[in-house]
């Protein structure tokens, strides 16, 4: 086995059966070759190894899933090999594996069986509200809807924005409509906060999973629900803040900083403007204005 | 808090390491199976070949042929398997088996050919002199002969135990010990020479 025919194999300074090859570049000092420098060679297989074996073998592998704690009641989250795929709460389908396993497979032909371990940072991601890193398996999906869904997931947690605030950053500012019913098929709910997203003149809106878990969620991550529909109420949609010269969202960090006696409220980012107040950079409540 | 809860995955998922959950039904538990040894077998066949195309076909090839050959056994010819050094037993004969072809077909892979693999991720750059000494040493054990470096890369890199060691390699413990040691001395003396002489 070790015999390899000397004639060929590097042929120009093969200097007997038994000999290795001239390592070329390798010194300037000692290369340390003991167990601690071999074991740092470990390294794991490609992602889409585990999915491309499976395909040749011609098994589909279907989705694993696991039921954990949300900021508003338990969720199952289903993943396949490529990231997690879908988000229902459990009061959706009544709290057992093998219901959400039917309700998967009836919503997305795909099986789904009980996974040992959760996805990587799905426990932090569901404790912070920040879920932007997690990896999401959006394939079934067009990318206008991935587009949606991706820029959503930008919306921190305890802030909202509108419909159309949604559709301008993804570059089709007339998509609103559009855009809001990319977000009522999100397959990964509380993970991609859909619920962060409300109507145009500041009220909730509408929720694919019901408004009471809307506003459950939104209240479970600070976001003032009664004081958004106060100013909805009013017809305000920005407040500015007299001393900085900013205006934003109602519920963006930098407007609920405001002092009592600095706030002012704006109905349109027009009467902001004329006001002299410059857009938030942070909520970025207006379209970033080119040059002209 | 999102406290993740076992009591679901209890049957199907846990143990998806070990051929036992195969023996019921083999499509159902071989997804989880391929995850759990996917990595050892890649490595595997990435240190052993020294490139990323060989190792992803030779790895791919690997769990092909195990999933053909688990069909036709029996549940308990599967349950008596072990499956890490199962799995490497083919791995090896895989990449023997190309190591040949090659030598027929001198324009690819000449065996014994320094590698050119380095780690994956470069990393930042206070990681830069590990990158460079891996880098190194991968070309090292590229020039090692392959009785020494496949004990190594089996015990050391892929981190075999020296029974599993011994098991792909068809010896008895004592041996593969032996072969394991021998192989990172001549490891050893490869890094200590210098590069500008010639071999004795």
């Amino acid at each position: 086995m070790t015999d390899r025919t000397p004639k060929r194999t590097g042929a120009r300074t093969s200097t007997g059966p038994a000999s290795p090859p001239r390592v070329s570049g390798v010194g300037g000092g000692r290369t340390p070759t003991g167990p601690v420098a071999l074991r740092r060679l470990r390294t794991g297989a490609p992602s889409g190894f585990v999915p491309a074996v499976l395909d040749r073998v011609g098994l589909h592998p279907g989705d694993g899933f696991v039921l954990v704690h949300g900021p508003a009641g338990d969720l199952f989250v289903a993943f396949t090999d490529e990231g997690i795929s879908a988000v229902v709460p459990a009061a959706v389908v009544g709290g057992d594996g093998e219901r959400f396993a039917r309700h998967h497979h009836r919503t997305t032909g795909r099986t789904a069986r009980p996974a040992a371990r959760p996805p990587a940072g799905l426990a932090g991601a569901l404790r912070s509200g920040r879920a932007r890193n997690l990896r999401y398996d959006l394939s079934g999906l067009t990318p206008f809807e991935r587009a949606v869904l991706t820029t959503t997931l930008e919306i921190p947690p305890g802030e909202v924005r509108p419909y159309g605030w949604v559709a301008r950053q993804i570059g089709r500012p007339r998509a609103v409509r559009a855009v809001g019913s990319a977000l009522g098929r999100n397959p990964v709910p509380v993970l991609i906060p859909c619920h962060r997203v409300v109507r145009t003149d500041g009220h909730i809106g509408q929720y694919g999973l019901g408004v009471p878990l809307k506003r459950a969620l939104l209240s479970a991550e600070g976001v003032d629900l009664e004081r958004l529909e106060r100013l909805a109420a009013g017809g305000v949609r920005f407040v500015g803040s007299d001393s900085t010269g900013v205006f934003c969202v109602p519920s963006c960090p930098h407007a609920r900083r405001i002092g009592a006696g600095h706030e002012v409220r704006f109905r349109t980012a027009d009467a902001a403007e004329v006001a002299g107040y410059r857009p938030c950079s942070h909520c970025i409540p207006v379209p970033v204005r080119s040059a002209s | 808090m999102a406290a993740r809860r076992d009591d679901l995955g209890d049957d199907a998922a846990a143990g998806g390491g070990t051929l036992a959950c195969l023996s019921g039904d083999l499509d159902a538990g071989y997804a989880d199976f391929v995850r759990v040894h996917a990595d050892a077998v890649y490595c595997a066949a990435l240190r052993l070949s020294g490139s990323r195309a060989d190792a992803d076909d030779i790895a791919q090839e690997t769990f092909v042929r195990a999933y053909r050959a688990l069909q036709g056994y029996g549940p308990d010819r599967v349950r008596a398997l072990e499956a890490r050094p199962w799995l490497l037993t083919i791995t090896l004969n895989l990449w023997r088996n190309r190591l040949r072809s090659a030598a027929r077909r001198p324009r690819t892979t000449a065996p014994g050919r320094p590698l050119d693999v380095a780690d994956p991720e470069p990393g930042p750059e206070e990681r830069a002199a590990t990158a460079e000494a891996s880098r190194t040493l991968v070309r090292l054990l590229g020039a090692l002969p392959e009785h020494h470096r496949v004990p190594v890369v089996l015990h050391h890199v892929v981190g075999l135990t020296y029974p599993e060691v011994a098991s792909v390699l068809g010896c008895p413990v004592g041996t593969a010990k032996a072969n394991v040691a021998r192989g990172l001395e001549r490891l050893r003396e490869l890094g200590a020479r210098r590069p500008d002489k010639e071999e004795p």
